[in-house]
Formats: C-alpha cells, structure tokens, sequence
C-alpha cells in the first residue's frame, strides 16, 4: 500500500534530473551558509524556498504536456497584460518598475514570461508544424519580441535578453534557417549604435565597465573588480569553507544573490569550480537527451528551450561573476538566495520530468 | 499516414537532432570558455589576485546616526541619547566565552544579571555581531581595561549612543521604547528593503512612539572608507559621507499635566487620555501602572522580565491604549443623542421609571441600579441621575443596528487610528457582527444592556476619550495625535503634522445643547459627579460610569483581599471644560475602582483644575471617596 503510493507519488518525477538538481542545491546552501554570515535565518529562509519550488516542480511534472499546450497562448496573454499594467500602475524600487501589487502580495509577471514565451512559440510551432512559410517566424518574433520590449523598459535588460535568448532558442530549434540567423546577427551588429542610444545610463556604464574595469573602482566596477578578485585568489584548491577573506571582510556586494559564486570560488577554488561546471553539463545534458526523446514538436522545442534557457542562466552568471560579460541582474540558478528565481527554475524541470515521463503514453 | 508525410516528419525530427547537436557544441564550448577562464584566473593568475585579496585594505564602515529626540510640548525631553563606554565582544573571535568573561570580571565589574542578559544576546544575535557585557563603563573601568587589554582579544570598548528614558514610567506607555534589532527585526527591514539603512544600527523601535516612528527617529546611515589592517581593523579613514540624524518628534502632550494626571490616581490602577476637542492633540495619555523602559534598551534580563509579565498589576499592558471594557453608562449621552437625532425620543418624553424594564411579554425584568425606580424621568434628568430604565427602553425602541450606525459616527467600534501601534478596535455590535463573530441570531434582549453600554460593548479609554472629543467639538472628528511636530534633522524647519479632520457629523445645535446641559448638569448638586464639580469656577460637561467586573480571570493568586479588591467594579468619567467652549475633553478610567462618581470623577477635576487654572494640585490630596459611598451608578 505504503510502496504503492510512493510510486504514483514518484512516477512522474526523473531520478537523474532530481539527483543534479538536488545535488547543485545541495552546494548552495551550503555556499550560502558562509556568505551570509552563517546566518540561520537565510538558511532556514532558503530552504523553505526550496520546499516551495519542489512543491512546484511535484505539481508540473504531474500536468501532461498536451494539457500545458492548451493553457500556452492564455498564460501569454494573461502575462503580457500584467507586463502592460506594471507599466503602467507598477510599483518602482530602487528605480525599476518591475513589481505589481496584487491584493496582498506584489508579483513579477516578467518572471512568469520566462517560461510563458517559450511554451506560446512552442505551441505556435506544433500548431504550423510541417507548412512553416517565413511569415510564421515573423509573426512568432512579434510574439517574442512584445513582452521583452515590455520588460526591457522596466527598465530590467538582464531579463529582457534571457527572455529573448529562450524565445530565439525555440525559433532556432524549430529550423530558423542559418542564412537568416546569420542576417540576424548582422543586423544586430549593425544595430549597436541605435540600441546604445536607447539605453539607460547605468546599462552603458556597465558594459564601459566590462571594457574597463578600473575606470570606476568604486562605482559600477567595483562589483566586476571584487568578485574578480575573489575568483582569482581562490587558487587551485579554495581558500576554505568559511574563510573567504573577500566575503567575510565585506567586500564582495550582494554575495548572496547575484554573487554568490564569488563566494563559491574563493572558498572552493578551480577543483570546486570544475566539479559545479560538471553538474551543470550533467543536467543540461539529461536535459538535452529529455529533448531529443521529446515525442511530440511542442514538447521538443518546449523541452529545449527551457534547458537552453537554464544553461543561458548559469553561463551569464558565471561569465559575469568572472568578469567576461557585464553585470546583469541574473542569479545562479539553483545557487544564489532567492525564491522567485527558484520556483521558476524548478517550474521548468517540472515540465521537462512531465516530457520524459508522459512520452510512452503519448507514443502508445 | 501518406508516405510524404511520414517522410516529412522524418525529415524534421533529423533536421531537430541536428540542431540540438548544434546547441549541445554551443554549450560545451561556451563552459570550455568559462573553464578556461577559471583557469586563468585561479591559477595563472592567481598569485596576482591573492595579492590584491591579501592588500584589500579598503572597507566601506557604516557610521550609525543619531536618534531623533521626542520632546513634550514645551520641549522637555521624554527620549533623548547620551554618550557612553560599552565593553563588547564579538563571540567569533573568541574560544571560551564563560572563561573570558569569568577574566573579564577580575578587571570590571560583571554582575549575574550582565551575564544572563548577555546570554539571551547571544542566543538571538548573528555570529559577527559584537554583544555588549557591560554598559555605562566608569572612567576608571575603561581605563582598567585598557590597561589590560591584551588579554583579551575579541573584547573591545566602544564609545556609543545610549538612549535614556528620563520619565520612566510616567511616559512608557506613549513613548514606548527601542530595543536591540532581532531576526524578526532583520527579516523586516529586508522585506522593506531598508537593511541597507540599517547597516551598523543595532536598535530599533520595539513599541509606542519608538516604533511608530521609527522611520523618522532613526535617520540615515553615513558611510565612510576606511583603510583596514589584516584583521580588519579600521586604521585611517579615507572619505566620509556624514550620516543625517533622525528627526525630532515634538508631541502635543504636556508633561506636567501627564504628571498631575498620574499622581492623580494614586496607587490606583487605570488610565486618563485628554485629548484638544478642535485637532484631535492628544494632551495627556495615562496608563497605570507603567514600567521603566530603560530596562528593555539593552535587552531586558530574565529576572526584571519575569517580574514585569507576571505581576497581577500588568504594567506592561498599555490600558488605554489596549484595555478593552464595558463603556457602562458613559455610552448614555451617546445613545440619548441617537434617540433624538433619529425621532425616537423627544426632550419633553418622559417615562415612569418603577426600578426596572422588561421587554413586551417577557417576564425577565432588566434592573435600573437604583431599587424602586426613580419616578418620572425625561432626557435630561435621565443623564443627570444615569437612569437605566430609559436607556434600556430607548435602546429598544432604537435596535441595535441603528444605535451601532449612529454612535459608530462617533468612533466607537473601531480603531482611532491614532499614531501608536497596537490599537484595540472595541466592539460596538450590531445584528451582522453577532453573526460574524458568534454565527447567531441577534435577539431583542441583547439590544437592552446595549443600550447602558453592557452587554457586547466594549471600548477602549481612548475610544471614549476621542468620542467625547467628538461631541466636545460639535461632531467634527479629528483623528487623535500623539505629535504635532516633525523636526526635520537637516534644515531643523518644524513641520505640522495631524489635525486632521477626518469627517463631520452632523447633529443639530439644539440637540447637541441639550446633551451638554444635562451633562453639566451631572456635575452639579443633584448629578452624579456633584461631589467632583463642587466649588469649580469654570462649568464642565460630564457623564460617569460604570463597568461590571464580571468574573475573576485566570491564573490570578487567591488572595483574598486581592481577589475581592480586583472583583469591584471599574469607574469611568468622561468630561470635557468649559463646557460653553470646551478646550479639553478626557475619559478617566480607574480599574476596581467602584463608582466612576467617586474614583474617576475628582481625577478629572483634578486636571482640568491645572490645566484650565493652572492650579497645582494640594500636597494633601483631596479625599477620594472610599468606593460605594457615593450615590448611583
């Protein structure tokens, strides 16, 4: 009886995404412990985010992916609404408008875009599978390029381009021809200067500071240049769990979020960093294979582009923390504090597990 | 399936693969690259950056600002800080903690309760954190220490701000008290995003006016950069952003009536709140018995906290402010108003009172306090003499809806909305609330006791006192206001605050004359607080009360002086003076303190004699009535 209701409660989950999953958590706690001064608090706080998130990830991976088609297109247009009402009635902190206030909580629709935009272009393409003309990729960049304009005014650029790099993702899967990526790609070199003049002030400055670091030490560089630092006097081996001079000496910012793999890296040096780029690679791979065996073309681009979109995530962080890319808002995911960003994260597990685990019934 | 189908979903599932292969490449070079940059980093490079780590001399220390003042009226300090030694130390740095305080206490003095209080410090502090063992250093401590200060490391002296509560308990219940920040404090301030404000506070507003304004008193914190040693040491400072001190509060309370209010209710418990009838400034706030908040400012110690919760007496509840009791018959003016404003009863109506009321077919008989009735009773004489039986009629014929409607105008049933946390709303029921709150039907007889503010109704004093402001002021509704003044810290302009008029209730003049005739009329020969009005050059407007005590609470001892003591009913006054143009208007609430006529009422004499005449009180105090001497409710 006991066996058997751990089995339905079990069958729609995938051990080894569960196991990598569990394993990469596993890291973070035990990163966050030290940078935040082991504080119990966050601990006790993170870990009630985790069981929120695997509540999350329990449920997705029970809802057949053909069922997820069908609430696509409302989920989209549900969010693109609340993007055009934190527009225009959100709440603004620290010079953002990206929360909106609903009863009594305030919610982030961009954060349900995420996984909205490429569920809707996935869906778009099942529906046009087999007959796609150029005018169907037209007409799925106006859906993916609405809501991203939308968040990049918040302004929140980090994840405008994440939102825009899952959508492309599907766009790219789906058979964009290369002659037209690579159109792309000029255009987008071409554009530069118009997208450089848009830009807020703080988001030039930010890629100025990529160039240049030392240009403002205790400005915008000072992030890029203490986190580098961090990274570099980690070494070989770490300096230690709990002995990061960078951290517990107050220089790293927000090393609980963003950059928390500064932490990481200090404390654990290169051995620590290869084995986490190794469990990242184990899961993107188990996503991959998830892709590949994906029986129908919604679960297929739905599938890729939620692990594409994950390794999008944890490159930018990592690349920006190392100071290879500029700082955007992005966290680690499954690594940094934070629940939002978790939940999300795990929403998109949930339904790749709900891919691998319905495939034989869609097949039979 | 046509075969050119079949082969085209071939096609596409190869063309898919394809491109997963594609991205499976993109993602393994673009980790080839950070990997790669890993190692640049961590081991090419990383003697360069361990360097830079090792040299990283540059902190950025948060400089705490000061503490706005609270200032009565006439600007006598009721919170201020002053500059003190602490001995510090921070739990991290150290090995064993009771051995370096057993050493510590060779070289200053540290008492059992500094080692209680510093263990429940340390149970809710963060691991950096430094705990203070010992406050207010001497001079000759800090030098003893100093001397000997290489024994111990992880403890240091540190200057700092103390904030010091110079009225004790004559203002701890409206100014309230700061206390040290804890996790729930901590969670707090993240969620309003205000940690960074708070980087180096280690305080913050924990009750009353503390923490109401908590956001104006604190300030904002200054940084500076300061060069550190390898032990984080701040060695030289290198650039400074000086912190903005908080702003002061200047209330509208006047200390010195606060004082001759309190003195007025002797060893007796219970609270008065004054209130300026024409802004809603709060002028006098009382809640006895109170309690040193001085004590809590550092973390209280478990002895002092034990005795303050487990004292019969209270003193940590702020009565008048979160005491919740019957109105009794000072709901009566309220509810005469109702009845004229809505047609129910006319001036000139007058009923034949025989001791007591009974509904229409119902035997149960509703008592008037006094046996055999009292004859022939109109409005007026009915508020003058506090006659029940009309109210219970009045309240009758009205319904409990309408008098919930009407007197609800006056503030009853919710919250004042003044600014201090932790207000009680009261009950003022109706037929819906009974149902809200009990799923029952309301009947007729709970309509009767009502209608002399028994039953269901409770209020709290200052429910009462602003709804007597409300009447005192012609129906206008000021939200009551402990500050009147916000002193900015930056330009040191004042700026006003409150005095808002929230609403107005319209009452016609000539019913609103004949409330306050009869109410004068109370504390004259032959009304129920003449003892208290007798002799008094200004005419003041008056209605006693009283609240049944019904049953002994829980968990109190069995003493049985005590028990019976605390078995009396609570007396209740509310007054406003003068009566033609009132300038005052209060509720006097004396817990056991039997008849409002006799315990409540000469108190408010008392401070309207000062306030009105400026008239101290006498040394010897005038004598208040042994309870159940007077005549009447």
């Amino acid at each position: 009886m006991l066996r058997r209701f751990a089995a339905a409660a079990t069958v729609n989950l995938d051990g080894l995404l569960l196991t990598f999953i569990a394993a990469l958590l596993a890291i973070g706690v035990t990163v966050l412990y030290s940078a935040s001064g082991e504080s119990t608090v966050r601990i006790s706080g993170q870990l009630v985010n985790i069981g929120i998130a695997f509540g999350v990830m329990w449920l997705a991976a029970k809802v057949p992916p053909n069922h997820l088609m069908r609430i696509a297109l409302p989920a989209y247009l549900v969010g693109l609404t609340l993007l055009v009402a934190v527009a225009l009635f959100g709440e603004i902190t620290n010079g953002a408008r990206r929360w909106l206030h609903v009863g009594v909580t305030r919610i982030q629709p961009s954060e349900l875009m995420k996984i909205a935009v490429p569920m809707t272009l996935a869906w778009y393409f099942h529906r046009y599978e087999g007959a796609l003309r150029l005018h169907h990729y037209a007409i799925a960049a106006i859906v993916l390029l609405l809501p991203v304009a939308l968040i990049a005014r918040q302004p929140d650029l980090g994840t405008a381009l994440l939102i825009a790099a899952s959508g492309f993702f599907v766009l790219f899967l789906a058979g964009l021809s290369w002659r037209f990526i690579g159109a792309l790609a000029l255009a987008g070199l071409a554009a530069a200067p118009v997208v450089w003049n848009f830009m807020h002030d703080y988001q030039r400055q930010r890629i100025l500071t990529l160039l240049d670091p030392s240009q403002d030490p205790l400005g915008a560089g000072y992030h890029t240049i203490q986190s580098t630092i961090a990274v570099g006097a980690g070494g070989l081996a770490g300096k230690g769990w709990l002995n990061g001079t960078q951290t517990h000496l107050d220089f790293l910012p927000e090393r609980t979020t963003d950059f928390i793999f500064a932490v990481y890296s200090e404390e654990f040096g290169l051995i620590g960093n290869l084995l986490l780029l190794l469990l990242f690679l184990a899961l993107i791979g188990r996503g991959l294979i998830i892709t590949a065996n994906a029986p129908t073309t919604f679960a297929r681009l739905l599938a890729g582009a939620i692990t594409l979109g994950f390794f999008t995530y944890a490159f930018v962080n990592m690349g920006m923390v190392s100071g290879i890319l500029p700082v955007v808002g992005v966290p680690l995911p499954l690594i940094s504090y934070g629940g939002t960003s978790l939940v999300t994260i795990c929403l998109g597990f949930g339904i790749l597990m709900s891919i691998q685990t319905h495939r034989k019934l869609v097949q039979t | 399936m046509p075969a050119a189908e079949l082969r085209n979903l071939k096609h596409e599932i190869h063309q898919f693969r394809g491109r997963l292969l594609v991205a499976a490449l993109m993602v393994s070079a673009l980790f080839l690259v950070l990997a790669g940059r890993f190692v640049h980093l961590q081991v090419f490079e990383h003697a360069h950056y361990d360097t830079l780590a090792e040299s990283n001399r540059i902190a950025i220390a948060p400089v705490v600002p000061n503490r706005g003042l609270i200032l009565d009226r006439n600007g006598v300090e009721l919170a201020h800080n002053f500059s003190a030694y602490t001995l510090e130390i921070t739990p991290a740095k150290t090995q064993n903690l009771d051995a370096l305080i057993d050493e510590l206490a060779t070289v200053v003095d540290i008492a059992p309760k500094d080692r209680k209080r510093f263990r429940k410090l340390l149970e809710e502090s963060k691991n950096f954190e430094s705990l203070p063992i010992r406050n207010r250093l001497s001079d000759e401590e800090v030098a003893r220490f100093s001397v000997n200060r290489y024994r111990f490391p992880g403890v240091e002296i540190k200057a700092r701000l103390f904030r010091h509560y110079p009225h004790r308990d004559l203002t701890a219940h409206l100014v309230g008290y700061i206390g040290r920040i804890n996790s729930k404090d901590v969670e707090a301030l993240e969620a309003s995003e205000q940690s960074a404000n708070y980087r180096g506070s280690d305080h913050i507003g924990k009750m009353g006016l503390e923490q109401s304004y908590e956001q104006k008193l604190h300030g904002t914190t200054g940084f500076e950069q300061v060069e550190v040693d390898a032990g984080g040491r701040a060695v030289r400072t290198l650039s400074r952003t000086p912190p903005t001190s908080g702003d002061n509060l200047i209330l509208s309370l006047d200390l010195k009536l606060q004082e001759i209010a309190w003195r007025a209710f002797g060893e007796r418990r219970g609270a008065l709140v004054a209130i300026e009838p024409n802004s809603g400034a709060v002028l006098a706030f009382v809640s006895k018995p109170g309690f040193d908040p001085n004590l809590f400012v550092d973390g209280i110690d478990p002895q002092s906290w034990e005795s303050l919760i487990k004292s019969p007496d209270r003193p940590m509840t702020n009565r008048a402010l979160q005491g919740q009791y019957p109105p009794g018959s000072t709901f009566k003016p309220f509810m005469a108003l109702a009845g004229l404003a809505l047609g129910k009863r006319t001036p000139h109506y007058s009923i034949s009172d025989p001791g007591y009321f009974a509904l229409p077919g119902l035997a149960h008989q509703y008592r008037d306090w006094k046996k055999g009735g009292h004859g022939a009773v109109d409005l007026h004489r009915s508020l003058v003499i506090s006659c029940d039986t009309y109210y219970y009629g009045l309240a009758n014929d009205l319904g409990v809806d309408a008098i919930h409607n009407y007197v609800g105008q006056f503030g009853l049933g919710n919250r004042t909305g003044i600014d201090l946390p932790g207000e009680m709303p009261g009950i003022l029921p109706s037929q819906e609330w009974k149902m809200r709150r009990f799923r029952q039907k309301w009947f007729a007889g709970d309509t009767v006791s009502v209608g002399i503010g028994q039953g269901y109704n409770i209020a709290t004093p200052l429910q009462l006192a602003h709804a007597t402001a409300v009447l005192a002021a012609n129906g206008k509704v000021y939200r009551p206001q402990m500050v009147s003044h916000v002193q900015d810290a930056r330009d040191g302009k004042l700026r006003p605050v409150g005095a808002e008029l929230t609403r107005s209730i319209a009452i016609q003049p000539e019913h609103l004359q004949r409330i306050r005739a009869a109410m004068v009329d109370v504390t004259r020969p032959g009304g129920t607080a003449a003892q208290a009005g007798a002799g008094a050059p200004y005419s003041f407007a008056g209605k006693t009360g009283t609240a049944q005590v019904v049953a002994i609470k829980q968990g109190e001892s069995y003493d049985e002086r005590r028990v019976h003591e605390r078995h009396r009913d609570h007396a209740w006054f509310i007054a406003f003076a003068p009566a033609e143009n009132p300038t005052i208007a209060l509720v006097v609430l004396v817990e056991n303190g039997g008849h409002g006529s006799s315990a409540a009422a000469p108190i408010a004499r008392i401070v309207f004699d000062y306030w009105l005449l400026g008239k101290q009180p006498n040394a010897t105090q005038p004598k208040l009535g042994a309870p159940g001497d007077a005549e009447g409710d």
